[in-house]
């Protein structure tokens, strides 16, 4: 039988590898499908004692859930969605380490502690337990924030710090007392202990970190979820969850390093909450001098524009326009425009949010330029129009201190007008002043995104007749 | 189930059993994440949020873990603990998995 759980292991990294390319990335999917397949068969034929009623119960039910939460998701809440799938494998992993506690020697027998049974096994009990449900707790958090809920820590400056070290103490100090308790009773009170405090400090962890940076928190956490399961993985001595769980908390670091490196931020940054919810700058809403333009005006700038550039953000994907937006492509193009969209590696909620998104309203695949591509394109574009983008095309990223200072952006500003399509002119996640909007050849287009564009397919429309 | 473990571990005091395997669980643990690491070095960021949820549903792994721990016979408190693990695991996998085919599927039908 652990040829089998051999098998799974190595459709998982297959599945996992064959992620990575565009070409192969269905197959993979399949493969780790099928993985999973494979090492849950495989579990219920070897298992003697098992319990059918709990077993069966379980799979239909959480399949069930699973299967609607999936179906009924718009594309536009995926990422919130990650987040919270991330927090359930957490908080299972916890329980499975839970679970088997409560059916070992050490908690049936008096006298006996966790230490006993040697250091590895002692040690990823807790561990288990801390990360599985730090991982629940963070990760409702980040679905909150996402959903586009404003959560604000209640303890403020360096009593915040102090707060978190106390908990982190008192967490290592009941994870301790978990280890080395010798009777039921403390081993439970211990262990009840490790998993709540863990709970509460994983809300406190989440809840300063500024919502321009919940991709990086989504994929950390996506990480945790990975390490909770190869420490359970040792609780029961499993080597395929600590495997599979090594894999994917690692994938999850990767990950989070490469959205690191596409915000010039370092994961401490990050995690310290350099760039709070309420950090925003008070002269953030501080504008001079904005050309405000129409759908019609716009729409009669396109007409003799030959070559448009649509930078999409997560406004896009509120306001639901992304068909719409696929349809003015269309019809730009129809007209004999080249029409490409530029997709900055952090627009949207996570990295590659936008992608999903536009692929799924049937843009072509070909038209999506990535940042690196099409930078030193934007001084030969007519027209770029930013749709519910704002801190992705700040050209105060440039400059050499500010919250986003380092930024890779997207240099609209060097197109020949820009046009910003924006409900009003409220600082973007990162709470700060984008001097885009001020420049002269930047037009404003004061309408939820929907509304605009659809006005501007109808002019396009009109003036092609 | 496992044989591996156990094979190595035929020792008769408990443990004995850990001090002849913690090497070897961690050894593999090492390399595993080691594995992990490099074979998701390069990655197009269109892949990003279907990898993050692909690998995301294969976290969910642990429903192994708590397929495991539903033994019949054992307390009130250990089946519910496993049950719930089982159903919230059961639910990362499989709505994990359906979302991320999704997504993938939206890509497939263009990038031909």
């Amino acid at each position: 039988m652990d040829y089998l759980y051999l098998l799974a292991t190595l459709l998982f990294v297959f599945g996992i590898k064959n992620l990575t390319s565009v070409k192969t990335c269905l197959r993979g999917n399949k493969l780790s499908q099928l993985g999973m397949l494979v090492a849950i068969a495989t579990t219920l034929v070897v298992m003697t004692d098992i319990s059918w009623p709990i077993v069966a119960g379980g799979v239909l039910l959480g399949a069930a859930i699973g299967a609607v939460i999936a179906k009924r998701t718009p594309t536009t809440s995926m990422p919130e969605m990650v987040a919270a799938l991330n927090g359930l494998g957490g908080v299972a992993s916890a329980f499975v380490a839970m679970a088997d506690l409560l059916q070992s020697d050490v908690m049936k027998k008096d006298g006996v502690s966790l230490w006993q049974t040697g250091a590895i096994h002692a040690l990823s009990t807790p561990i288990a337990i801390l990360i599985g449900m730090l991982t629940l707790t963070g990760s409702f958090v980040a679905y909150f924030k996402l959903s586009g809920r404003k959560l604000a820590h209640p303890v403020k400056g360096s009593a915040r710090h102090a707060l978190h070290a106390l908990l982190g103490i008192g967490l290592i100090a009941c994870a301790s007392w978990q280890i080395l308790a010798t009777d039921g009773a403390e081993l439970t009170i211990s262990t009840v202990a490790v998993a709540l405090i863990a709970s509460i400090l994983g809300v406190f962890l989440v809840l300063p970190i500024g919502g321009a940076d919940m991709p990086v928190v989504v994929s950390l956490l996506n990480s945790y979820s990975g390490i909770a399961g190869a420490a359970s993985g040792f609780v029961i001595q499993n080597p395929l969850l600590i495997v599979v769980g090594a894999l994917v908390g690692t994938s999850g670091l990767i990950l989070t390093q490469i959205m690191c490196k596409a915000m010039n931020r370092s994961l401490g940054n990050v995690l310290l909450g350099g760039m709070g919810e309420e950090s925003v700058a008070k002269d953030a809403k501080d504008y001079k001098s904005t050309k405000a333009a129409t759908p019609e005006e716009v729409a009669m700038l396109l007409e003799g524009a030959s070559s448009v550039v649509m930078v999409p953000g997560y406004g896009l994907a509120v306001a639901q326009a992304q068909h719409t937006l696929r349809e003015l492509g269309e019809l730009l193009q129809k007209r004999g425009a080249t029409v490409r969209y530029a997709i900055h590696p952090v627009a949207g909620r996570m990295p590659g949010h936008m992608n999903v998104l536009l692929a799924e309203s049937d843009v072509p695949y070909d038209q999506l330029w990535e940042m690196e591509r099409i930078n030193s394109d934007f001084k030969n574009t007519d027209v770029v129009i930013v749709v519910g983008a704002n801190d992705v095309v700040n050209p105060a990223a440039r400059e050499a201190t500010g919250p986003i200072a380092g930024m890779p952006i997207l240099d609209v500003d060097q197109a020949r007008t820009v046009v910003v399509i924006k409900r009003s002119l409220a600082p973007g996640y990162a709470g700060i002043k984008n001097p885009l909007f001020e420049l002269p050849n930047t037009l404003m287009v004061f309408l939820d995104a929907k509304e605009a564009l659809e006005g501007m397919v109808k002019e396009v429309k009109e003036l092609g007749r | 189930m496992l044989s591996l473990v156990e094979t190595l571990g035929t020792a008769t005091d408990p443990m004995a059993l850990e001090a002849s395997n913690v090497f070897l669980t961690f050894f593999v643990f090492v390399i595993a994440s080691l594995l992990g690491f490099e074979l998701i070095n390069k990655v197009p960021p269109t892949l990003h949020t279907p990898l993050m949820s692909g690998s995301n549903a294969i976290s969910g792994i642990t429903v192994v873990g708590a397929l495991l721990c539903a033994k019949a016979g054992e307390g009130i408190f250990s089946q519910v603990l496993a049950f719930l693990a089982i159903v919230f695991a059961m639910v990362n996998v499989v709505g994990g998995y359906m979302v991320t085919d999704r997504m993938l599927a939206s890509f497939k039908k263009k990038a031909k």
